[in-house]
């Protein structure tokens, strides 16, 4: 789908922004995601507008799951806010690569806050494909409806699926639930190309379930940093044998 | 005082351990605006890292199911998990196909056997 021919104003390649985003194929994923999310977020009991401020403020899905999955399960803040904090890495180098696309003559900081806000992996995949042809002293106020676009869809769906997982019979609430982990397993086996990748899914998850059969304090904590550490150390070894 | 203290209580544990965890990543990218190779050590060892804790996640949210999830047995989860996964791997590794599949035999599984 190509940007929207008529940009000639802002206002106009901002709405052309939203108008993409409530057309493309990830307007369906988000939906889905967020009822999940927004059934989770009811299961752990928090409340259905702390749940959209975070969708709002986090604006990240696997962030908002660890945080609303840790904070619910009685995780110490501190392992929550490492586990986030570990999460959110990725975000650094797509804001990296997103930026030179937004820069033009004269653009300000300021003007770069809320692109680099709304960066997360829809907008981002989103932006660098139809950015490049819409004509660069507009590409931010397209950019942010975009993702105004995206993030209105989430919050939306998000309070569909809180709702819904409240009214359903227990069967079809469990269905809401069980959406979470089966796409986050399936996108994650997508994004891993690198047997470093496939490595570190597997081990997290045999890790993950080990620690927390346990009991262990920690367990996300050690999962993630252990269990990555470890096979980043076995992809050295690797290939230092070969 | 303390009343509002607990209504705000909340918020301020998601600005606290939510929000500024998440968003720090996004401001030193504004601000170290040079690029980091995708193939850098350190991106490697990061990337190993979220993924082997998202799939912990995974396997939680799974196997230590929380509310209505919980009324399913868990051979069942395990079983539909594993569905919607060979699904996923035999259509084209479509993240669509493995998801309707996985809950297509939740939903079965969940019904024959009712715990």
């Amino acid at each position: 789908m190509a940007a929207p021919a008529s940009l000639d104003s802002d206002s106009a390649a901002f709405f052309g922004g939203v108008k993409s985003a409530w057309t493309s194929a990830f307007f369906l994923v988000l939906a889905g995601t967020y009822i999940g999310i927004g059934a989770l977020a009811h299961s752990f009991g928090v409340g259905a507008w702390w749940f959209a401020l975070s969708t709002v403020l986090v604006w990240a899905a696997p962030a908002q799951v660890i945080l609303i999955s840790a904070l619910g399960g009685g995780a110490p803040l501190l392992e929550v806010a490492l586990a986030v904090t570990l999460s959110a890495i990725r975000l650094f180098p797509m804001v990296v690569a997103l930026l030179p696309l937004l820069r033009g003559e004269g653009t300000r900081l300021r003007d770069l806050l809320l692109p680099t806000h709304f960066t997360s992996v829809s907008m981002w995949v989103e932006s660098l494909r139809l950015l490049p042809a819409v004509p660069r002293e507009r590409r931010i106020a397209y950019c942010n409806g975009l993702s105004v676009g995206y993030m209105s869809t989430a919050a939306g769906f998000g309070f569909i699926g809180y709702h819904l997982a409240a009214e359903l019979p227990p069967l079809l609430a469990g269905a809401l639930l069980f959406l979470t982990p089966m796409s986050f397993l399936m996108s994650t086996a997508r994004n891993a190309r690198l047997m470093v990748d496939r490595l570190a899914l597997v081990v997290g998850l045999v890790l993950g379930t080990v620690l927390a059969a346990k009991q262990v304090q920690f367990d996300l904590m050690w999962t993630g940093f252990g269990g990555g550490t470890l096979v980043y150390i076995i992809h050295r070894l690797r290939e230092a044998a070969a | 005082m303390s009343a509002v203290w607990n209504e705000l209580w909340p918020y301020f544990v998601l600005i606290l351990v939510g929000y500024l965890p998440n968003e720090i990543w996004r401001v030193l990218g504004l601000v170290l605006a040079r690029g980091l190779d995708e193939d850098s050590e350190v991106v490697v060892w990061s990337r190993a890292v979220a993924t082997a804790i998202l799939a912990g996640v995974i396997a939680k949210l799974i196997l230590f199911s929380t509310g209505a999830l919980d009324t399913i047995p868990l051979s069942v989860r395990v079983a539909a998990a594993v569905c919607g996964f060979l699904a996923f791997l035999a259509w084209k590794r479509s993240v669509f196909v493995g998801v309707v599949a996985g809950e297509l035999a939740l939903l079965l599984g969940g019904f024959l056997f009712a715990s």
